[in-house]
């Protein structure tokens, strides 16, 4: 926890407002306290999440352009510096890292020494967590820090995170969080909110404080409390970009549908085009599977235990002797789906998905997960309007059977005879 | 930095949703504790018991069904069950070699290290004192069939984990009805705890064994384990049946059970899927809505069919 600053308790409410020269006095604060700031800056095409040496690295005027199979990034008309959504990588690689050590064992000198990796965890600041990322951390602390994985490694990472969300007026083509209930408005969970407000006149952000730390960061920069017309402005902008989303998903329904939707002809076709690559898996800001890898020495006395980043994609995932469960393409998509908007909900109590659009965008072939799901939707509702009407025909069949009986006459052409 | 951190509002965690009742992974659960191999001994040709003596510090209590996951220096960890009830610390488990690791393991000389983390997963239910029933996991009624006739059946390395639950039960012999064992293996040879089934008779148990291939000299029963069923006197409505063996004969079996009337909720099977952790964080054990390794190995068959149904799950 960072001291409270003199003058802290200036900023017990909010929300405030703070210019692009605060923002970069707010990224100094956070390192002079120590923490690692990490953010988007543009490198190679895109627009990465990368620790910043200073505000400017931030992408000033650089917006993307979003579509299945697709990202690009371009030169916005103004210089706002989140106007951008998702980008390929999200903050798992740093509260959830892509491969690291679990612990080392040495048996020299005939014992048995484990040696759990302690990495020191960094402080660290994220800067412009987008509200479907933010929830994604709340997804994955569910899984992989809370109660019985209390004193994990995310754990202690995760514990020293310092957050600055960023509301999203601006949705990408391909974003859904609408629909996911995660966005546009950042949830609970974050120290600082900004909401960016830029013109050709003015660069201004509003500031939401969610948490005491983020207050006592907040006092350190110059701030003034935000007038009603300012904040009014800041908070249709928002709402507005609730009714922009480029996709949508049925979210109440989901759960259902997936668990009613093992059978349904669609996985077939999706497993046509899809490559299992496992891209989206990498993408998703939420999954969280893993396998390990023991490494030992040519001594043969130390030995090491890896954790690395695994797919439900990859046919080693389901491997038991006499070979894989999940062998054929259609059932690993299906677990992918079914796992992300169904199953979840039974093994961690929440949605597994976020609408960040991810996967949608960093798939090789351009598979759009809101059109499979609606296309599973179109299926169910065909099976049961088939079943709906067998049962009709089953009713009035009856009915006239019955009908026929009383009539001795009519059942001389019944298949009775 | 923030702490408390709430479930944004559309992940609500729904009313009904819990983590299962003391499901806790134990202190240290992470690394494993360094275990001496005590004794190794051969069951048949590709199947060895090893009892483990802890080193510095014993993992936690286990209870008749669970397991733990066994690391081999250097090679790897996979996850065993534990096969027997020692008197002090130590751990029984069988392994049978079937890859690197359980090769490693099968050759684990006395004096050598292994490594252990556990006990992991869910239990048999059997000698489970109304104590310790918070480790029930939601939708499974895993209580203690106390006053009930226990039907067991195993296919082959499953008599492995049912074990434990059965040496519980015969230790406490009265508190049960009629206790009947039934046994398939492929072969005569392959037949594990050979020299105990005596022993399992002795202290009151019907134990039966039936092979898939009969060689010289065997002159029991030939034919799959289902059956045996036929052949064993079963009272339905005072049965609970444990069962663990390859996935198609626990479905034989638990199927046959059933049509015989014993109640879906009174068969529990042990399921078993690729595991990376043993602590519901590596998404390996998955089977549709349920982490094995946290919801399982134990399901009871009410839970257990409609996944076991679904192909490529
Ligand atoms: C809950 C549970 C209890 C078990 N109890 C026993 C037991 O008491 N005795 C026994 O001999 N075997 C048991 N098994 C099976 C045992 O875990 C596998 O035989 C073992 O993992 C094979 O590993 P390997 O490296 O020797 O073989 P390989 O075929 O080389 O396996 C490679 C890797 O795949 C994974 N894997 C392979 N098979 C399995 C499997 N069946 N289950 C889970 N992961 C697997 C492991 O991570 C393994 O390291 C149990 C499995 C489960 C899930
Ligand atoms: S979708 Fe696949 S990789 Fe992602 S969390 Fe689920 S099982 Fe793991
Ligand atoms: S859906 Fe797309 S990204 Fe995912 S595995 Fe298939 S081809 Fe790869
Ligand atoms: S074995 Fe890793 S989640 Fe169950």
């Amino acid at each position: 926890m960072t001291e409270t600053q003199p003058g802290g308790t200036r900023h017990a409410d909010g929300p405030f407002l703070m210019d692009v020269t605060a923002l970069s006095q707010l990224l100094g604060a956070l390192e002079a306290a120590g923490y690692q700031v990490i953010g988007p800056t543009v490198s190679d095409d895109a627009i990465i999440l990368s620790e910043l040496g200073s505000a400017a690295q931030l992408p000033f005027g650089w917006g993307v352009e979003l579509a299945p199979g697709g990202y690009r990034i371009r030169q916005r008309s103004d210089t706002a510096a989140f106007g951008h959504s998702a980008g390929p990588q999200s903050w798992k690689q740093y509260l959830h890292p892509p491969r690291e050590k679990m612990w080392s064992v040495d048996r020299s000198g005939g014992e048995f020494d484990v040696v759990p990796a302690d990495e020191p965890a960094p402080r660290r600041a994220f800067v412009g967590v987008r509200p479907c990322d933010l929830s994604a951390i709340g997804i994955q602390d569910q899984v992989l820090g809370r109660g019985e994985h209390a004193g994990s490694r995310y754990a202690a990472r995760r514990a020293g995170v310092f957050i600055v969300a960023v509301n999203c007026t601006e949705p990408g083509a391909t974003c859904f969080c609408t629909s996911m209930g995660t966005g546009p408005e950042a949830g609970p969970g974050y120290d600082l909110a900004l909401t960016e407000l830029v013109s050709d006149t003015d660069h201004k952000f509003l500031v939401d404080i969610g948490s005491p730390a983020g207050a006592d960061m907040l006092a350190q920069v110059p701030v003034t409390p935000a007038g009603d017309g300012t904040t009014g402005l800041a908070r249709s902008a928002v709402a507005q970009a609730a009714d922009q989303m480029g996709r949508s998903m049925p979210a109440d329904a989901l759960h259902g549908l997936m668990a009613g939707s093992y059978d349904a002809a669609r996985w077939d076709d999706v497993a046509q085009r899809c490559l299992t690559c496992g891209n989206c898996t990498m993408a998703c800001p939420t999954c969280f599977c893993t396998t390990v890898e023991d490494v030992s020495d040519l001594s043969g006395e130390h030995a090491e235990r890896w954790q690395l980043w695994d797919s439900c994609f990859s046919l080693s995932f389901s491997y038991l002797p006499g070979g894989s469960i999940r062998s054929s393409d259609h059932s690993r998509y299906r677990q992918w789906l079914t796992h992300k908007l169904g199953t979840w909900h039974d093994q961690f109590g929440s949605s597994g998905c976020v609408g960040c659009g991810r996967c949608i965008v960093w798939c090789p072939v351009g598979i759009d997960l809101t059109e499979e799901v609606a296309a599973l939707q179109a299926e169910a509702r065909q099976a049961e309007a088939q079943q709906a009407e067998a049962q009709q025909a089953e009713a009035q069949q009856a009915e006239a059977q019955q009908a026929g009986s009383r009539t001795p006459g009519a059942r001389a052409g019944g298949e009775q005879q | 930095m923030t702490s408390g951190y709430a479930v944004p509002a559309g992940y609500a965690v729904p009313a009904g949703y819990a983590v299962p009742a003391g499901y806790a992974v134990p202190a240290g659960y992470a690394v494993p504790a360094g275990y001496v191999v005590e004794s190794s001994r051969a069951e048949t040709r590709d199947t060895v018991t090893l009892v483990l003596r802890p080193g510095r510090q014993p993992i936690a209590a286990h209870r008749p069904g669970q397991f733990t996951m066994l690391y081999a220096f250097g090679i790897g960890e996979v996850p065993i069950s534990i096969s027997g009830i020692a008197a002090g610390p130590e751990l029984v488990q069988t392994i049978r070699a079937v890859g690197a690791v359980t090769r490693a393991l099968c050759a684990a000389e006395p004096g050598q290290h292994v490594g252990v983390r556990g006990p992991f997963g869910t239990d048999w239910g059997v000698g489970v004192t109304a104590g310790s029933a918070g480790v029930e996991p939601p939708g499974t009624a895993l209580s203690d069939p106390a006053g009930k006739d226990l039907l067991i059946v195993a296919g082959g390395i499953g008599l492995a984990p049912l074990r434990p639950a059965l040496l519980t039960a015969l230790a406490a012999r009265e508190r049960y009805g009629r206790i009947t064992v039934l046994v398939g293996s492929r072969s005569p040879a392959e037949i594990a705890f050979t020299a105990e089934l005596d022993s399992w008779r002795e202290a009151g148990a019907d134990v039966r064994v039936t092979v898939d291939r009969a060689e010289a000299g065997w002159r029991g029963n030939v034919g799959v384990v289902t059956q045996l069923i036929g052949k064993v006197d079963i009272d339905p409505a005072a049965t609970v049946a444990f069962i663990c063996g390859p996935e198609v004969m626990m479905r034989l079996t638990a199927r046959a059970l059933s049509a015989l009337g014993i109640a879906e909720t009174d068969i529990r099977v042990s399921l078993e899927r690729n595991m990376r952790c043993g602590i519901a964080e590596c998404g390996h054990c998955q089977l549709g809505t349920v982490l094995l390794c946290r919801d399982g190995p134990v399901l009871d068959y009410a839970r257990a069919r409609p996944l076991l149904a679904i192909r490529e799950l």
